[in-house]
This record gives structure tokens, C-alpha cells and sequence, in this order.
């Protein structure tokens, strides 16, 4: 089956800054992207679990597939929100079977 | 009640499995929310609302301004917090805390106390005002502040104070009538709710306790045992000024001593990203809300009680 190159954003942030995070990518012009819960881990500040938080705390994962030519304004629009917050922004190579959709 | 948040801390600290689902525990509290500000309506529309609703709003609200410079000095001077972390944690202990203003509530009319229903309403006044305070402490330090009208709204408008507030006023509009019709869905089930939720709780606030260690110091563990009491008494005198009945007494004391951790943790992460938000909620869930819960309340009760007469 023919695929296609594309990029894999993975954006790792606190809760309360999801809403602003996807308006952001919005506003960048990517539509696309997965919210998911993440159920803890470990860090600079040690480990944590959403067990246990209470109200709209924890993190979320805020995932999105695009173009490489797409990534640079991706990157500007995201860090314009997450730079001074708890979080991780990691890019991969991955490959796409629909390259119309991205 | 109070056994079963002890349980559930003991579960916690003794790593039992025991937990109760996310989405058990947001019913629960969407249960305990409308129920109390239901009440608390009823109550306002058979007694009618007087001076003293306006005055206890003010009293709340001043409160909830002021409260933060005391924790900030307290904390600067018994702990080696940073301006920026002292304040995002003043921040927390001038707002409040609904879950202990609920079985504060309930210990009253356990033990055939009234208070004032329209202090509902003043619980909710206490949110926000504290969250201005932390953040012109931070200013004042220098620090950034990112503060927008979009965390305005989510700060004022956020679930709990809606429900809250709507609830309130829906007992206020439909009165005595109103609760004759559910009164068997807000009045009889309440105090076992009430029980799972503090259950609940317990694992919360066991959780903090274990990430404790570590995280804060022994200075700060003062802090969220002296500050509450603090709280208390600066609620007692306003209660004292406005004239509030023991039960509406041993309320202020108990919306004074209690720390957020709900709406405030949210809005500081939004406002003040480079505060250690591990600190904060380990006082508020891990010390001062356990404290507050088997200590606190009883306290405050006995307290107004022999002071204003019950």
C-alpha cells in the first residue's frame, strides 16, 4: 500500500491549558488533532497519577498529524502557549496512508 | 462522616486498592453541590433576605482578599518558599474549599444547629477575590502574570459556582414548595452521599499525604495546620461584626480556614505556570483539608457555639 511522509506532534500539557493549546493549533490552521487523557508518570518533579486529582488537573496529550512543510507553524503556534508550562513536545517521523486528509 | 474519610485515608496510606470511579465521584459531587445550594435557597426564601446577606457577602469577600497577605507573610517567614510559590499557595488558603463547607453544613444540622442558608451564597463570593490578591503579590515580586478575560471566565463561571449559585437560586424561586417535591431526593439521601464522598476524599487527601514527604517542608506542614486556625478566628470576628447566628458563625470560620483545591489550583496553573503546583495541593488536599475535616469543624462548632450562644 502506497504511504506518504508525515509529522507526529505529541504535546504533552497540563489540563487547564488544553482548551487554549487547541485554539491555538486552530488558529494555525490545524484542524486535526487527538485530545487524550494520560494517566501519569514521572518527571521533573517527580511521579504523579490522575488518580486521585481532583477537578480539571492532570495532563492531557494533544496529538496531530501533518505535513512536513506544515511543522514549523505548528511549533510557533504551540510554543506560544506551552513554553512556560509543565509539559512535553516531541516530533516523529511516521507515515500516512490518506495524504489528502493531512 | 467523619469515619469514613478516615477510612479512606487509612485505605490510602495503607496502599489498599480501594478507589471509587472518576466519573461515581463528579455525580456525587454534582449531587452534593445542587443539594446544598438548593437548601440553602429554601432557607433565604422562608426567612427572607435581609442587611445581613449583603454584609455576610462583604465580610466573605474581604476575607477572601486578606487572607492571602497573611499566608504570604507566614509563609515567607516559616518557610524558604519563593515569592512566586508562597503566593500561588496564599492564593488556595484565601479561597475556598466547598467540600468542607458542605460537611461543616451537615455537622450542624446533625446537631440540630441552624445557620443562615444565604451562606451558600457567601461560599461562593469567597472563590475568586483571592486569586487577585496572589496575583498582585506576584506582581509586586516582579514575576509574570498571564492573565486574561478567558481565565476571568473560567475562574467566575467554573462549574462548581454555577451549579452552586443555580441552585440556590432555584430553591430561593421555588421555596418550600420546591423542596416538598424533591425533598426526598436532596434531604434523605444526603448524609450517605455525603459519606461515600468524604470516602472518597479520604483516598484523595491520603494520596497527598503520602507526596508529602519530599515535597514540602516542615515549616510549610506548620502552615497548614496554624493557618486554618488563623483563618478560623478571622472568620469569627467577621461573623462577630456582622452579627451571624453560632451555626452562620461556625460557617464563616470553617469558608475562612478552608483552602481551595478546585478552582484555584486550575487557575494558577493558567496565571502563575512557574509555581510548583505540588506544594500548593499537598497543603490544601494533604494537610489543611484532613485537619479541617477531624479537627477543624468540631472546633469551629464548639467554638461559635460557646461564643455566641447556640
Amino acid at each position: 500500500m502506497q504511504t506518504h511522509a508525515a509529522k507526529r506532534v505529541e504535546i504533552i500539557i497540563e489540563a487547564p491549558m488544553e482548551s487554549r493549546l487547541t485554539d491555538a493549533l486552530e488558529n494555525a490552521g490545524v484542524t486535526g488533532f487527538t485530545v487524550l487523557p494520560v494517566l501519569g508518570g514521572s518527571g521533573r518533579s517527580g511521579r504523579w497519577t490522575r488518580e486521585g486529582q481532583v477537578g480539571r488537573a492532570g495532563m492531557v496529550a494533544v496529538i496531530c498529524l501533518i505535513r512536513p512543510d506544515r511543522l514549523d507553524a505548528l511549533l510557533d503556534a504551540a510554543f506560544g502557549v506551552v513554553e512556560r508550562h509543565i509539559g512535553v513536545v516531541s516530533v516523529t517521523d511516521t507515515q500516512v496512508v490518506r495524504a489528502e486528509r493531512f | 462522616m467523619i469515619l469514613s474519610f478516615v477510612l479512606g485515608l487509612f485505605a490510602s496510606i495503607a496502599r489498599s486498592e480501594l478507589s471509587v470511579p472518576e466519573a461515581a465521584a463528579k455525580m456525587m459531587s454534582l449531587y452534593l453541590l445542587f443539594a446544598i445550594g438548593f437548601k440553602g435557597g429554601v432557607a433565604v426564601a422562608g426567612h427572607g433576605i435581609d442587611g445581613h446577606l449583603l454584609a455576610a457577602m462583604a465580610g466573605g469577600i474581604a476575607l477572601s482578599f486578606l487572607l492571602p497577605f497573611l499566608a504570604f507573610a507566614l509563609l515567607r517567614m516559616s518557610t524558604g518558599l519563593s515569592a512566586l510559590d508562597a503566593a500561588a499557595v496564599a492564593a488556595h488558603y484565601g479561597s475556598i474549599s466547598i467540600v468542607t463547607f458542605v460537611t461543616a453544613t451537615s455537622v450542624l444540622s446533625a446537631q440540630g444547629i441552624a445557620s443562615e442558608g444565604y451562606m451558600v451564597a457567601v461560599a461562593a463570593a469567597m472563590e475568586a477575590p483571592a486569586i487577585v490578591s496572589a496575583l498582585w503579590l506576584v506582581a509586586r515580586s516582579g514575576a509574570g502574570v498571564r492573565m486574561d478575560a478567558r481565565l476571568w471566565h473560567e475562574i467566575l463561571l467554573n462549574g462548581s459556582i454555577v451549579l452552586l449559585v443555580g441552585a440556590f437560586l432555584i430553591g430561593a424561586v421555588t421555596g418550600e414548595a420546591g423542596m416538598d417535591r424533591i425533598s426526598a431526593f436532596v434531604v434523605a439521601p444526603f448524609q450517605g452521599v455525603l459519606c461515600l464522598f468524604l470516602l472518597d476524599m479520604g483516598l484523595v487527601a491520603g494520596r497527598g499525604l503520602r507526596d508529602a514527604r519530599g515535597v514540602i517542608s516542615l515549616g510549610a506542614v506548620v502552615f497548614g495546620v496554624v493557618m486554618p486556625i488563623l483563618g478560623a478566628v478571622a472568620g469569627l470576628a467577621v461573623a462577630l461584626i456582622i452579627g451571624l447566628s453560632p451555626g452562620g458563625a461556625a460557617l464563616m470560620m470553617t469558608l475562612a480556614a478552608s483552602a481551595s483545591y478546585i478552582a484555584v489550583p486550575a487557575a494558577m496553573r493558567v496565571a502563575l505556570p512557574e509555581a510548583n503546583p505540588s506544594i500548593s495541593l499537598t497543603l490544601s488536599l494533604g494537610i489543611t483539608f484532613p485537619f479541617n475535616l477531624t479537627v477543624g469543624i468540631p472546633t469551629y462548632v464548639a467554638v461559635a457555639t460557646a461564643i455566641i450562644g447556640g
